[in-house]
């Protein structure tokens, strides 16, 4: 009997991406962006668009699946699918979707991807509106819990609480994102380093631990990679970067009301992560390339201690900036500056960036480029990981 | 007229569209607190839903239970994100863990200062803050550190 893996049986081939703009400065509608965004992809591969023949995004994506495929004259729609969830939880998991899709022959070319432009829409962290809120909100809102930031912010209070790690654990994560962005051309946050004193002098967004650099910003723009069958991937113009592993969902009753998830201090990653490595038939000691989601500092912390990358009672002594940096830090972190400083694409620049980094072509290389992680969405429910490849990982 | 925490025209309470919570929130007005109590196997629950997550009775009561607790954590917001906190400053939001009661949490304002420190652990107790004015009417509970 065959053991029921997603284990190297597909590929992520192409990348592509559109410039980043800094939020509400896109020319471009958030649908062509996602275009460009597919159109590069599939360049990079060498495959032509009408041969994609699926889609998969997550975060309640706009840009419709059916559309995409009638304006890219796609030959043949056989997966459209959207991961549950809002903010970058499904990052992994869309491109873990992807993959169970080719794995399993419903298709066989699936494009995963993210296109945001915000500013076009409604805007996060903010909330106008409406005078009454029922459900969970009415528990929450009158309150003044409102935005992403306030309903995270206690989960990372009690657990600095717990482990007794310091604020200069969140500014390394931070300080590390904006070391990578200024060799970027692509970042945002290119020409505008950070240093500990711009850090401790930001103005809190939310005591006692999110600073404004412990934030994410949001951006415009659009990000691609493009799923295939590993056989085919071989054949095409880069060396394959091999999905290993996907790993989705959530702790038992993550999304019970009001807090009350029985693991409150943590970032929903816990029962996950061991199914991730065991898929993947690596251990965290085996992974070089770690590319975690800031929404905010904190979530990466308790995330990278849920994936085993990181001790909690080491935490302050771990999370250094120069431990987080490439080429000579031992944990480098967020290569291409991340969510907070390349742009807020949820997650999807820090796939692609895992791929680059595979290939030998990141920016801000790093040494051990065999094995990359990704962990989406910190916090959020449900949240997904991915665990990345090269052929000699097989 | 009472005082109340946060400033009047942020989001206010429905039980709609379902009416899950309205023995909780008619409970307020009442000056009382209540949350599920499940009749078959006894487990408290809260945040409300149409089901035990323990034993999956449907048979949900709803018990009286005294305004007492200890902090779990908390937050002192100082963006606003909403128009009504514009200019208003930092205040302080509290998850607070009822020990009598399964250990279910609950979310609040801590009244007092909103620059005082928050220790974690320390023993609260509820407070019910009224908003008559509003429409419809609604009462909050919020929480103050006990001695
Ligand atoms: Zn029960």
């Amino acid at each position: 009997m065959s053991e029921r893996s997603l284990r190297g049986k597909t590929a992520i081939a192409g990348i592509g991406e559109t410039t980043y703009y800094r939020h509400g400065k896109s020319p471009d509608s958030e649908f062509k962006l996602a275009l460009e965004a597919i159109v590069r992809a599939c360049e990079d591969a060498g495959v032509s668009p009408r041969d994609v023949d699926g889609f998969a995004s997550y975060g309640n994506d706009r840009s419709d699946g059916p559309r995409l495929a009638a304006a890219l004259g796609v030959k043949e729609l056989r997966f459209s699918n959207m991961f549950w969830g809002g903010g970058g939880g499904g990052v992994c998991g869309a491109v873990g979707n992807a993959s169970a899709a080719v794995a399993t022959g419903m298709a066989d070319c699936v494009i995963a991807f993210r296109s945001l432009a915000q500013g076009q829409f409604a805007r996060y962290g903010r909330s106008g509106g409406s005078p009454l809120v029922g459900g969970d909100d009415a528990f929450l809102f009158p309150y003044g819990l409102m935005s992403p930031a306030q309903r995270f912010a206690m989960k990372v209070t009690r657990f600095m609480h717990d482990h007794g790690i310091g604020q200069n654990a969140l500014r390394a994560i931070s300080l590390a994102c904006y070391h990578h962005a200024q060799n970027n051309p692509n970042a945002v946050m290119q020409g505008r380093p950070l240093d500990e004193a711009a850090y401790d002098a930001s103005r809190w967004i939310i005591e006692p631990h999110f600073h404004l650099y412990d934030c994410c910003q949001e951006n415009d723009g659009a990000a691609a990679v493009l799923v295939v069958p590993a056989e085919q991937a071989r054949d095409l113009r880069h060396a394959p970067a091999y999905v290993l592993a996907c790993g989705q969902g959530a702790d038992h009753r993550s999304a019970a009301p009001v807090h009350n998830m029985p693991d409150y201090p943590g970032s929903h990653f816990r029962s996950l992560a061991p199914r991730l490595y065991a898929m993947a038939k690596l251990a965290p000691a085996d992974i070089g390339i770690v590319q975690c989601y800031e929404n905010f500092t904190g979530g990466v912390l308790m995330s990278l201690v849920e994936h085993g990358l990181v001790a909690a009672d080491a935490a302050n002594e771990v999370l250094v900036k120069d431990n987080l940096i490439a080429p000579n830090g031992g944990m480098p972190l967020n290569t291409s500056g991340g969510n907070l400083a390349e742009c807020y694409m949820h997650g999807l620049e820090l796939v692609i960036e895992s791929v680059r980094q595979m290939r030998g072509t990141a920016i801000n290389q790093v040494k051990r480029n065999e094995a990359a992680i990704i962990i989406g969405g910190p916090m959020v429910t449900p949240v997904s990981s991915l665990i990345l490849g090269s052929e000699a990982t097989l | 007229m009472s005082t109340i925490y946060l400033p009047a025209g942020l989001p206010a309470p429905t039980t709609a569209p379902d009416g899950l919570a309205d023995p909780y929130w008619q409970g307020t007005r009442e000056g009382k607190l209540r949350i599920q109590k499940c009749r078959g196997c006894g487990a408290w629950q809260w945040g409300p839903e149409w089901i035990c997550h323990r034993c999956h009775s449907f048979d949900l009561g709803w018990d009286e239970i005294a305004g007492r607790g200890r902090i779990y954590s908390y937050e002192r917001p100082h963006h606003p994100v909403h128009p009504a906190l514009n200019g208003h400053g930092p205040y302080i939001v509290v998850l607070v863990e009822l020990p009598e009661y399964g250990g279910v949490r609950m979310v609040g304002n801590l009244l007092g200062d909103p620059l005082q420190a928050v220790p974690i652990g320390a023993a609260v107790e509820a407070v019910f803050e009224p908003h008559d004015d509003a429409t419809p009417p609604f009462t909050l509970v919020q929480w103050r550190l006990v001695g």
